[in-house]
């Protein structure tokens, strides 16, 4: 097949094109061996839950109406689908879990490898726990801090501190008048695998309620944790220049590539790779130096506060290895193709696994534990040297390389819309609300290979930006962005109207602002939050002229994030629709009558330039309820119409 | 033969039930959870292709002058009468191919051990049993059914008549005005 029909980047394009002559698969070609996918699967009205099953519904209405237990189609497919939820927050929240736990062994023990880099951070979160911060120490503040977090996950009793300390109040009261607001992060998924239980709930309403409550604990408490946690462990971003796509992989260095999502070992990794004797050892090994780059969140991560490079997204973890220059795969949890483990076989690659929940078939396990991070990390780094020597020829590395801007976050948004003394969103609003910048809107999300690699991020963004609507990114589509040159700061004058490209130069930041990785889509609540804080917009997020999008999602956790958008009020489009169209008054209710109930609502649309569109309609609508599209009548004032002025 | 098997792709889901069901009915065991352990794999004759939008089921056609027959070299590919289906005699396969290349369906294959040549022999001890082919009894939309010829064409002849009557009658009253 076209590798263009596959891929929109150049790099892929050019190692997708040599996978098919050397006759390696890749998810493409396993994707076309899926293929037909079950209808059934994908309406959503297949359920596997009990033995009675598994059960199908016909959705052409000829064949059976419903299961062996009477459920029908939107019972089934809504239990589906908050089980994909319940997937999705506990990948977020266990991922929130172990920083929480790597957190406390920093507090606990002083001679451990992870230090507090941020105070500043550490007494900001503490502060919104209610944790006293005056005239107390760090080590004091950042016990109580860990206690507080760490009862986040189990508590039996109340309800989440973070989702009463971070939201507007007025977001708040829609959650608990609905009944959703989130009690515990644990019991919340607990919850949605009891409720799907055979003879549990059937109502399908009732079940997305529970959907909800449940992705509001990941979204605004286990990936809150996780970043607000990374940020105080291992220093709060700041923006740096980083590069990216396949191009930053090295022939002349050990690469290892840090793969998957948490930046426990790897930041470690980082910061012994360039350990003079590590750097000796690779010279006398034959290689110039030891090159460090990323794939999916950990590169996010490590990209994010170091600017190490970030080599691709998810659909180019197996076309990285096939460069055929990357000594080491090392990979921690979520978005590692098991392909990996049999593509690497084909080359000199050691693929390394590292977390003791996820082993690989055809991967070897260096288990990292956090009391070792220095060791277990150089351990590695030498692995990936003695490999070098392994290594057959030049490779093939794409000369595909783009350059851009990345670490934004909640805080030091302030800082670059206000100056160090001005520092506050009032210049964002003030834009928003003038017409300069129409609105917001988050691109997050995935790759999927049912939509060509890269395009729908990069061609919804595009259209977005030149309607004067600012975007935020997260994830592999934050570096479909990035390869894409969208991040770089001359971006604005190239492909934004003329309003937002205004106000980029004036405050100089790009017009797609990366701000992480995909439990940093937690960023995007804040900096939410922080906009109905600084006023003029409304009270709530459901006012404002923002929509979010995930054009090539694929995973559970985009789910959990497009669901805790929702239900903290934004519009969302994704491309692929969720797996719930067998199942009619679901389908209604999640993409038209939830809005009443929460604010939010969903929205499915495969083109992304229609997505973007709809998008813009849905921000001018917002915009129009607010007030803001009146045009003012400019009025010239002589020194009558001055006297009359009255001092607020 | 009379039987055929018709398939409205419309309906079909792609769920590939009739691919499992070929299988598990050509089987030893003819039990899914022993047959997906069993050596031989068992084979599907029946395969879910994707077109565009649709996804197709497809399978041997049972040709009245079928090309596998004519070209088989050894005589392995055979119809008993007019009324049976196309089968092929695995001791006299030779696994020469020849049936594969001339098929224009593509439906013909190779066996798992590659020995001989294998493909659909519409269920006929199925068949025989009053029972249907399992890939039709499979279809969980019934997006494939066993029909005869007569019951296809049948109800098209009626209503390439109606449409000729109709076409008449109009012709009659325009001239009657």
């Amino acid at each position: 097949m076209d590798p263009k029909k596959r891929s929109s980047d150049k790099a892929a394009q050019e190692m997708i094109k040599q996978m098919a002559e050397a006759g390696i698969e890749n998810a493409w070609d396993r994707l076309e061996q899926q293929e037909p996918q079950c209808g059934f699967g994908k309406l959503g009205i297949c359920c596997r839950n009990c033995t009675m099953g598994p059960c199908r519904i016909d959705p052409f209405g000829d064949g059976p109406q419903a299961g062996v237990c009477g459920a029908t189609a939107d019972t089934i497919a809504a239990r589906n689908l908050v089980r994909m939820v319940a997937g999705g927050a506990a990948a977020h929240s266990d991922h929130g879990r172990d920083i929480a736990h790597t957190f406390k062994m920093a507090v606990e023990n002083e001679s451990c490898d992870y230090t507090i880099k941020d105070e500043l951070k550490l007494r900001e979160v503490a502060a919104r726990y209610g944790i006293k911060v005056e005239g107390r120490d760090t080590k004091e503040i950042a016990s109580d801090l860990s206690d507080a977090v760490m009862a986040e996950f189990g508590k039996q009793e109340g309800t989440l501190v973070s989702a009463a300390a971070y939201p507007p109040p007025a977001r708040q009261k829609v959650w608990k008048e609905f009944g959703i607001t989130p009690r515990s992060i644990d019991r919340e998924i607990v919850e949605i695998m009891h409720r799907t239980h055979i003879g549990v709930g059937s109502d399908y309403k009732n079940l997305v309620k529970q959907g909800l409550r449940a992705c509001l604990s990941d979204g605004w408490g286990g990936s809150l944790i996780a970043t607000e946690l990374s940020d105080i462990l291992f220093g709060s971003p700041w923006p740096i220049q980083f590069g990216a796509n396949l191009g930053v992989l090295d022939a002349e260095q050990v690469n290892i590539i840090v793969h998957g999502h948490e930046p426990t070992l790897s930041d470690i990794v980082v910061a012994v790779s360039q350990e003079p004797e590590l750097v000796k050892m690779a010279k006398d090994n034959g290689a110039k130096g030891i090159n460090i780059a990323g794939m999916c969140c950990t590169a996010i991560e490590m990209l994010m506060r170091h600017g190490i490079p970030v080599a691709g997204n998810f659909l180019q973890q197996e076309l990285a290895v096939m460069t055929g220059v990357v000594e080491v795969m090392l990979v921690d949890v979520q978005c590692i193709m098991p392909a990996l483990g049999s593509l690497s076989g084909c080359f000199h690659t050691r693929l390394i696994t590292t977390s003791p929940k996820c082993k690989i078939a055809g991967a070897e396990h260096i288990e990292f534990h956090e009391d070792k991070a220095v060791e277990t990390a150089r351990e590695i780094v030498k692995i990936a040297i003695e490999n070098f020597a392994n290594r057959k020829g030049k490779g093939n590395i794409p000369k595909v390389k783009e350059r851009g801007i990345a670490g934004f976050t909640t805080e030091n948004i302030s800082y670059h819309l206000g100056g160090r003394f001005r520092a506050s969103y009032r210049p964002l609003n003030d834009n928003i609300i003038n017409g300069r910048v129409r609105g917001a809107a988050g691109v997050v999300g995935c790759n999927n290979p049912k939509q060509v690699h890269d395009y729908g991020h990069i061609a919804m963004i595009k259209e977005l930006i030149k309607n004067d609507v600012l975007v935020v990114s997260t994830g592999c589509s934050a570096i479909a962005a990035a390869k894409a040159g969208l991040m770089r700061p001359e971006a604005a004058a190239k492909y934004c109207g003329k309003g937002l490209a205004e106000v980029c130069e004036t405050v100089g930041i790009p017009p797609v602002l990366h701000v992480g990785s995909c439990v940093d889509n937690s960023r995007i609540l804040t900096i939410l939050a922080n906009i109905v804080a600084e006023g003029g917009l409304g009270d709530d997020i459901s006012d404002l002229p923002v929509a979010g999008a995930a054009p090539e999602w694929m995973s559970e956790k985009a789910v959990s994030i497009g669901m805790y958008f929702v239900a903290s009020g934004v519009y969302t489009v994704i491309g692929e629709p969720l797996p719930v169209l067998g199942a009619p008054n679901l389908t209604r209710y999640l993409t038209d009558e939830i809005e009443k109930d929460i604010g939010g609502k969903w929205a499915f649309e495969r083109d992304p330039i229609k997505a973007a569109r709809m998008m813009i309609e849905h921000i001018e609508k917002k915009r129009d309820a607010l007030g803001i599209n009146v045009e003012k009548e400019r009025k010239l004032y002589d020194m009558a119409d001055r006297r009359t002025l009255t001092i607020e | 033969m009379d039987k055929t098997i018709v398939v409205n792709i419309e309906k079909c889901l792609a769920c590939k039930s009739c691919e499992i069901a070929c299988a598990l009915t050509h089987s030893k065991s003819k039990v899914l959870e022993e047959a997906v352990a069993e050596s031989p794999r068992p084979q599907r004759m029946v395969t879910v292709e994707a077109a565009d939008e649709f996804a197709v089921p497809i399978q041997c056609r049972h040709c009245e002058a079928p090309l596998c027959i004519e070209i088989c070299p050894t005589g392995a590919i055979q119809r008993q009468n007019e009324e049976s289906p196309v089968v092929v005699v695995q001791d006299l396969c030779i696994g020469c191919k020849l049936c594969m290349l001339i098929c224009p369906f593509g439906v013909l294959q190779i066996g798992s051990e590659r020995r001989a040549i294998i493909k659909c022999d519409m269920c006929w001890q199925r068949l025989e049993d009053g029972q249907e082919p399992a890939c039709v009894e499979a279809c969980p939309t019934k997006a494939l059914k066993l029909v005869s010829l007569q019951e296809v064409t049948k109800p098209k002849r009626r209503a390439a008549s109606k449409q000729l009557a109709k076409e008449i009658k109009k012709k009659s009253k325009s001239k009657e005005k």
